[in-house]
């Protein structure tokens, strides 16, 4: 294999995790605009999604186990704001953030307790891990492209949720301007929640696809949560395209440090092009000085 | 009567803002509310929508009693603010602030059409983001954002507030136009002069209290209000309001 071949195959496995990244970014951002939470157990979404689907796949065909997990995922997120984030208004953005930390401790701590700390995973969606398709000169596993396939699907189908449905509207009218959304008899309460819904089931969805990649553990979710969170600051925080493009790069990024650099290093380097790019954008690299979020009712 | 309200007081932390203020619209009629700034107007019309929580009193639109109720349920009432600095969602196209006004109304794209009839500029820039109009093109899109609703009763914060003359005049025409649409209108307002124009009756607010009310024309004549809001002196009697 040349040394073109595998810059493509690095690039290839940078742009499969960085749709992972891109997903907990854009889950992020649904969050924080609608409700100004910066949800850092997001990653925890893509933990549970992969381990209600290794479950249900015992008893269902995959793809129903996959529905199924990403049902589930979706309540919890859910139940996660009508049962906490909807009685902690008016509270500082630094102790919300704080609550996420606790509520992802508690998720992996339960996930121990559901399925113990074991490594599992499901399936291949097609073929095994040994299957590839031969693309473009580099060998591809089929679930590579289930991963950029089925996230590519979703990402789609929720803008165009949030751009062409009444529904999706008045969710980023809430976002825009919550009192005027209000007075619009929009009940924000109910879009909250929504916001934590579709940003699980979305996380849920990633985990389920990932699963037979990376595997599916019951700690996965805080470093994910991590790089989504980088990856949504450097895309400019509450800008769709942004996070996709911010997880992308942090995917990218980390393939080619860990073929550059020690493997002590995998992490660092997306960190401290986060650091940079911060430095020269303060509001990430899409982002505008104005992107704020709701933070009262 | 559509609109009653009774000994309504509310503020916000200690401080009471508005201080028992009574005050009813019937249909059908423009009623003024007018006061110096910091008089209570916006924090009476946010008790009325639910914006607010009233600390006690009465609040009845169509004789159902609505104080206490969320914001988001004024619209079943049939009741909508447009609130002060008009609040439209600025990332938004003309087109989708118009669809979300109408977020209850299942005949959203044709009451558009009528909005759009209405303010045929709106029409022109649908397709505009919000946030770029022109601070009298906002107020057309606020006012006709709340009339995708279809209200009966339009609660109007200010609606000229910042505008140039030429298009505060604008603005008063189409409030004053409500009336053929069938819709009452509670306007808050400063401009005293063009607001007992247009107006049925009026009201006069003076620190959270109601302390005058009358016909608009007989309020128009009223020494207190020539003094304080018409900037005219007391033995101008000419009826021609002038302009301080
Ligand atoms: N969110 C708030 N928190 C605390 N105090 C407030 C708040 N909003 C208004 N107030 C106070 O309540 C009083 C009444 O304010 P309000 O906005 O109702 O007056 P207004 O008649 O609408 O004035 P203006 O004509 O300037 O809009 C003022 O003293 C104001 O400082
Ligand atoms: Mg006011």
């Amino acid at each position: 294999m040349g040394t073109g071949d595998l810059a493509l195959q690095y690039l290839l496995s940078g742009i499969t995790k960085g749709s992972i990244y891109a997903v907990v970014a854009i889950g992020f951002n649904l969050i924080y605009s609608a409700t100004g939470v910066l949800n850092l157990a997001q990653g925890e979404f893509i933990m549970l999604g992969g381990m209600v689907a290794v479950t249900l796949a015992h008893y269902v065909p995959l793809p129903v186990a996959v529905a199924g997990a990403v049902l589930v995922v979706t309540l919890v997120g859910c139940l996660l704001e009508w049962s906490l984030f909807r009685r902690l208004p008016n509270h500082s953005v630094l102790h919300l953030i704080i609550v996420t930390i606790g509520v992802s401790i508690v998720i992996q701590e339960a996930s121990l307790h559901i399925w113990d700390e074991k490594v599992r995973s499901l399936p291949y969606f097609t073929g095994n891990e040994v299957s590839s398709i031969h693309l473009l000169g580099a060998a591809i596993s089929p679930q590579v492209l289930w991963v950029l396939g089925t996230i590519t699907v979703a990402v789609v189908a929720l803008h165009g949720f949030l751009k062409y449905t009444l529904t999706g509207r008045a969710m980023r009218a809430c976002s825009a301007n919550p009192e005027a959304a209000m007075l619009a008899g929009i009940n924000i309460r109910n879009m909250r929640t929504l916001s934590f819904g579709l940003s699980a089931g979305l996380g849920a969805l990633a985990g389920c696809v990932i699963s037979p990649i990376t595997m599916t553990h019951y700690e996965m979710g805080a470093p994910l949560a991590i790089k989504g969170f980088a990856a949504a600051i450097l895309g400019g925080l509450g800008n769709p395209m942004g996070a996709v493009a911010g997880g992308l790069l942090v995917g990218v990024l980390e393939a080619v440090s860990v073929s550059r650099m020690p493997a002590a290093y995998n992490d660092v380097a997306a960190f401290v092009v986060l650091l940079l790019v911060l430095f020269v954008r303060p509001h990430g690299i899409f982002g505008l000085p104005s992107g704020q979020a709701v933070r009262e009712h | 009567m559509l609109l009653q309200v009774k000994n309504l007081r509310c503020g916000y932390g200690s401080l009471e803002a508005v201080r028992g203020a009574s005050l009813h619209v019937c249909t059908g009629e423009i009623v003024g509310l007018l006061g110096a700034n910091g008089a209570g107007k916006t924090s009476l019309l946010k008790a009325l929508v639910g914006l607010l929580l009233p600390w006690s009193g009465e609040v009845r639109i169509a004789g159902r009693e609505t104080s206490g109720q969320p914001a988001w349920r004024c619209v079943s009432n049939s009741t909508v603010l447009v609130p002060e600095g008009k609040m439209i969602f600025a990332e938004m196209s003309v087109r989708e602030n118009l669809l979300v006004g109408g977020y209850h109304n299942p005949d959203r794209r044709m009451q558009m059409e009528l909005v759009f009839e209405r303010f045929p500029r709106l029409r022109e820039r649908q397709g505009q983001v919000a946030g770029t109009l022109s601070g009298g093109e906002q107020q057309m899109l606020a006012i006709g954002r709340a009339l995708m609703a279809r209200p009966m009763l339009l609660l109007l914060d200010e609606p000229s507030m910042g505008l140039a003359p030429l298009m505060v005049k604008e603005v008063f025409a189409e409030i004053f136009r409500m009336k053929d649409a069938g819709v009452t209108v509670l306007l808050v307002e400063q401009n005293a002069t063009a607001t007992l124009k247009v107006a049925d009756r009026a009201y006069v607010m003076e620190t959270g209290e109601i302390v005058l009310e009358g016909d608009a024309g007989d309020l128009a004549h009223h020494p207190l209000v020539k003094r304080a809001y018409l900037g005219q002196r007391d033995e101008d009697d000419s009826g021609q309001p002038r302009q301080k």
